[in-house]
């Protein structure tokens, strides 16, 4: 898993409208990238749902989120619609799991990537990891407000 | 709205919070609006046990969470909370605002009292404080218990 003070690896994938999204874009604004297993999965419905009732206070500290899974834009669209979500998910389908092999959040022998919240900060470099202790654990939402709380939050 | 969301215990159940039964304490962040809640809480109901019930509404999941909650809190107000959720989590399939008003009126609760007190601020800021202390506790799903 990519760690703290390392750079964010660059990346461009479609998302849900089928329009490519690169990291530099977010440059001059905190990126949570959110890695998740599935759409549609039962787990993983609880912690996209649950970040966007506090997406608004997540944006009002400079923050933007972005899911990214090895689904298809089609089922990222889908997945939005069906829970309510506005929040963009990025279809890190082909190569399958490419980007979240490059964060170290691939899980090789189930084809998915793991749970895990990466903060990207302004200048496009790591400034807090989490990876959940298990798929099913969903990270709370009070997590991320304790690391862009914490001191060596910039 | 938008206070504090970094990690911090479980409130204690305190004197402005909804118990009700004996026995040990447990505290439950609900949603009104989720199934799973619906089947818990009739087990819940049963325990020997003295629940204490927060608001945790998923309005992106469940549209209509943040009216049954507002509905509740205002059913609470004229002294009859648990009645409320025991009503919506009994019949989940009757929920628009029309029918929220037969609950209330079977309730034998003053109608414009519940209409204003529903969609007033003061319950929207009060369930509110509920589920900020659960996303603070680390709720990610509901219901989600927390003993004493």
């Amino acid at each position: 898993m990519i760690a703290a003070g390392q750079p964010a690896p660059d990346f461009t994938l479609r998302n849900q409208d089928g329009e490519k999204v690169s990291l530099s874009s977010f440059r001059g604004r905190k990126l949570l990238l959110i890695f998740y297993p599935l759409d549609f999965s039962p787990v993983c419905s609880d912690q996209l749902s649950i970040y966007q009732e506090v997406k608004p206070e997540i944006e009002a500290k400079g923050v933007t989120m972005v899911g990214i899974s090895v689904d298809s834009g089609f089922a990222h669209k889908a997945f939005q619609e069906k829970l309510g979500l506005d929040t963009p998910l990025l279809a890190d389908f082909e190569p399958k799991g490419e980007v979240a092999r490059a964060y170290g959040a691939y899980i090789e022998k189930v084809g998915h990537a793991n749970r895990s919240l990466v903060l990207v900060d302004e200048e496009g470099v790591v400034e807090w990891a989490y990876e959940s202790p298990t798929p099913l654990e969903i990270p709370g939402a009070n997590l991320i407000f304790d690391a862009l709380a914490s001191p060596s939050a910039r | 709205m938008g206070g504090d969301l970094t990690s911090a215990a479980v409130p204690p159940a305190g004197t402005e919070d909804h118990s009700r039964g004996e026995g040990p304490q447990l505290i439950v962040y609900a949603d009104l609006g989720c199934p799973h809640c619906a089947a818990a809480w009739v087990e819940l109901s049963d325990r020997a046990a003295t629940i204490v019930f927060r608001h945790f509404p998923v309005a992106s999941k469940h549209p209509r969470s943040p009216a049954l909650h507002g509905a509740a809190e205002a059913a609470g107000l004229q002294g009859r909370f648990f009645e409320m959720v025991d009503s919506l989590y009994g019949d989940r399939g009757h929920v628009d605002d029309p029918h929220l008003w037969a609950r209330a009126e079977r309730l034998g609760l003053d109608l414009e009292r519940f209409e204003a007190d529903r969609r007033s601020e003061a319950v929207a800021v009060r369930v509110r404080r509920d589920f900020e202390s659960g996303i603070r506790a680390g709720v990610t799903a509901t219901p989600a218990l927390f003993p004493a």
